[in-house]
């Protein structure tokens, strides 16, 4: 089996996902060739072929030039599979690139089950089985999904080109806000999802995170409906946190949440559906009605 | 200037998920179905640009599925899409992205659409390809992720969220594809004169086969609960006695509580 895997190069820096797709390689026992789109003063550790084109020459993310380049070095390579993370840039990129190719396409890919790959379905509460039926392959990976290896060793470098054409200009990188509060640093976390049901209900969850001496923490839904600020989103596009206590109050436990939360020491849910996969990290989980469960244990708190 | 917007019709994420016969899905009996919630920020954001454009654009609404979907539809058409499409397929949990898209790109290739609304993701496949998929196939250049979107002159200015909170800023000419992210907008809650208003609307149906037959790249087998990993404990009953096992549980296995 031939796998052709696509590392990540952002704003001059090799993004270090690179030994997360090696770990994938290694699972599946494959040698791996890589494609990607960067700098030959800063290439991914690995022994094998690195199809390198200059990023200095095309640019920051560019869908349509990405797709060609990627295009080539699957010509030269002929992968049975090739394989991204699952990440704004490669669920943008993947799809492209099997529309050209008419090939199957395995959307964040958790585990494999002999030549089919594990997916989750349902909010994460539910796993299938997808089988391929076409010969070449792509597939995106769940980041943290495999263990990342770091192989060592030095690239054989081939240059890509292709003409530069395209309908998508990149503009510019817009940083991400300044965040009120350092919710990484705290103990304890106390977070509000979608399940606490009303704006109102904040405070109910505030008064709980501050009689365990706590910050208050929230899930993305929460945020984009305005009831806490964006300074307050736990997960893959919020903080990363990493308390001795984390505990979520109506929060459903979507991989997007889990990735910001899932390392800390002890987990306390409250859910009222039991099969929600919060329960799949939870040390505890709690089914019951957290707006009745709150106040209770913030009375018996203080 | 003409606009078209894909929804599709899920399940309630909070429902007790059971497989069907083959494994290959879900059972759909005593499921509550919706309109998938990227969707409605999709409709949303086609509705402010006609709104912005003052009521120029015309909205198409399309939705395959079994006959269930009329709701999501009625919905869409009620937040201010002004006619639909249903492709009734009854079988539509059957077919993969690359159908689905296949179905989508055949409908709208020749029907001269400007700009096409998806949603990055459904949240029961959760696959993020369908919008791609039929960009791909139409050859219209595409955005995903979409949390910021500006219109002007046939050009697009898409704000596409990336890791971290950090965001890149592309620019498109038209025609094209946008995928909407969750918070792109704030999705309206159709009004009571707007949902009359809509039941006067278009809803024109197609069958699947009309449009495409192109067959599967994927099959799915073995749909089942996710695998619980961790070695946590459930407890359940009255809020009082649970209140005191967490605290016993939290004294005894944390060192937070003193
Ligand atoms: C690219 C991308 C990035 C994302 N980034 C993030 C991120 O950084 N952070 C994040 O959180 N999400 C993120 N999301 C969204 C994520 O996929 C989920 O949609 C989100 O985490 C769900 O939030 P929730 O659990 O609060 O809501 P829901 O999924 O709606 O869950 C609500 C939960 O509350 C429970 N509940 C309901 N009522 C009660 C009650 N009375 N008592 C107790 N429990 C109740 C329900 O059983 C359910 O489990 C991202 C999504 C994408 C696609
Ligand atoms: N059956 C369907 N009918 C109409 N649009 C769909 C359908 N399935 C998926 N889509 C669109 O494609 C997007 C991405 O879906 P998916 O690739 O399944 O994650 C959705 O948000 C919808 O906009």
């Amino acid at each position: 089996m031939k796998l052709l895997l696509v590392g990540e190069y952002r704003e001059g820096k090799l993004l270090d996902t690179s030994a997360e797709l090696s770990g994938f390689a290694s699972a599946i026992g494959a040698d791996a060739s890589m494609f990607l789109v960067g700098s030959a003063e800063d290439v991914p550790a690995f022994s094998g072929t690195l199809y390198l084109a200059d990023a200095r020459v095309y640019g920051e993310y560019n869908p349509e030039v990405h797709k060609q380049l990627l295009l080539k070095a699957v010509e030269e390579v002929n992968p049975d599979l090739v394989v991204f993370i699952h990440s704004s840039y490669g669920w943008d990129l993947a799809p492209r690139v099997a529309a050209s190719l008419k090939a199957a396409l395995v959307s964040e890919v958790i585990a494999l089950a002999g030549s089919a790959y594990v997916v989750g379905c349902c909010n994460a509460k539910m796993h299938r089985n997808v089988t391929p039926s076409t010969s070449m392959v792509v597939i995106t990976i769940q980041a943290g999904a495999f263990s990342a290896l770091t192989q060592g060793g030095t690239p054989s470098v081939k240059t890509l080109s292709t003409e530069k054409v395209s309908t998508t200009e990149f503009v510019c990188y817009e940083p991400a806000e300044a965040k009120d509060v350092d919710l990484a640093k705290a103990e304890i976390v106390v977070s509000a999802g979608r399940g606490i049901g009303k704006k109102e209900n904040i405070d109910m969850i505030r008064s709980l995170a501050k009689a365990f001496g706590g910050e208050l923490g929230g899930s993305r839904p929460v945020v984009d409906a305005g009831w806490l600020d964006h300074g307050h989103q736990v997960g893959s596009t919020g903080q990363t946190v990493a308390p001795k206590l984390y505990v979520a109050c109506g929060i459903s436990g979507s991989i997007q949440h889990l990735a910001g939360m899932k390392k800390s020491g002890f987990i306390l849910a409250i859910n009222k559906d039991k099969d929600a996969p919060i329960g799949e990290v939870a040390d505890v989980l709690v089914v019951a009605d957290v707006v009745k469960f709150a106040p209770a244990l913030t009375a018996k708190l203080t | 200037m003409n606009i078209l917007v894909c929804i599709k019709q899920v399940p309630d994420m909070e429902s007790h998920f059971r497989p069907n016969g083959t494994a290959t899905w879900f059972d759909e009996s005593n499921l509550a179905f919706r309109m998938n919630e990227y969707d409605e920020y999709a409709v949303e954001e086609a509705v402010r640009l006609k709104e912005q454009l003052g009521g120029n654009p015309e909205i198409t609404v399309l939705s395959i599925g079994p006959d269930r979907v009329i709701e999501v539809i009625k919905k869409a058409l009620a937040m201010g899409c002004d006619r639909a499409v249903h492709i009734q397929d009854p079988d539509v949990a059957s077919k993969d992205s690359w159908q689905i898209a296949s179905i989508i790109a055949a409908y709208a290739r020749g029907r001269q659409f400007d700009l096409i609304f998806t949603g990055m993701q459904s949240q029961d496949r959760g696959s993020a390809q369908v919008g791609v998929l039929a960009a791909e196939l139409l050859g219209f250049p595409s955005v995903t992720t979409l949390v910021g979107f500006a219109y002007a002159d046939g050009v697009v200015t898409a704000t596409r969220e990336l890791e971290g909170g950090v965001k890149g800023k592309v620019r498109l000419r038209t025609p094209a594809l946008v995928t909407c992210q969750l918070g792109l907008n704030a999705p309206r809650y159709p009004t009571l004169p707007n949902i009359m208003k809509a039941k006067k609307k278009e809803i024109a149906t197609f069958q699947p086969g009309e449009l495409s037959s192109e067959p599967p790249l994927t099959g799915s087998t073995a749909f089942r609960h996710h695998e619980k990993k961790g070695s946590g404990v459930v407890i359940e009953g009255d809020i009082a006695e649970l209140v005191e096992k967490v605290i016993v549980i939290l004294k005894e296995k944390t060192a937070v509580l003193r």
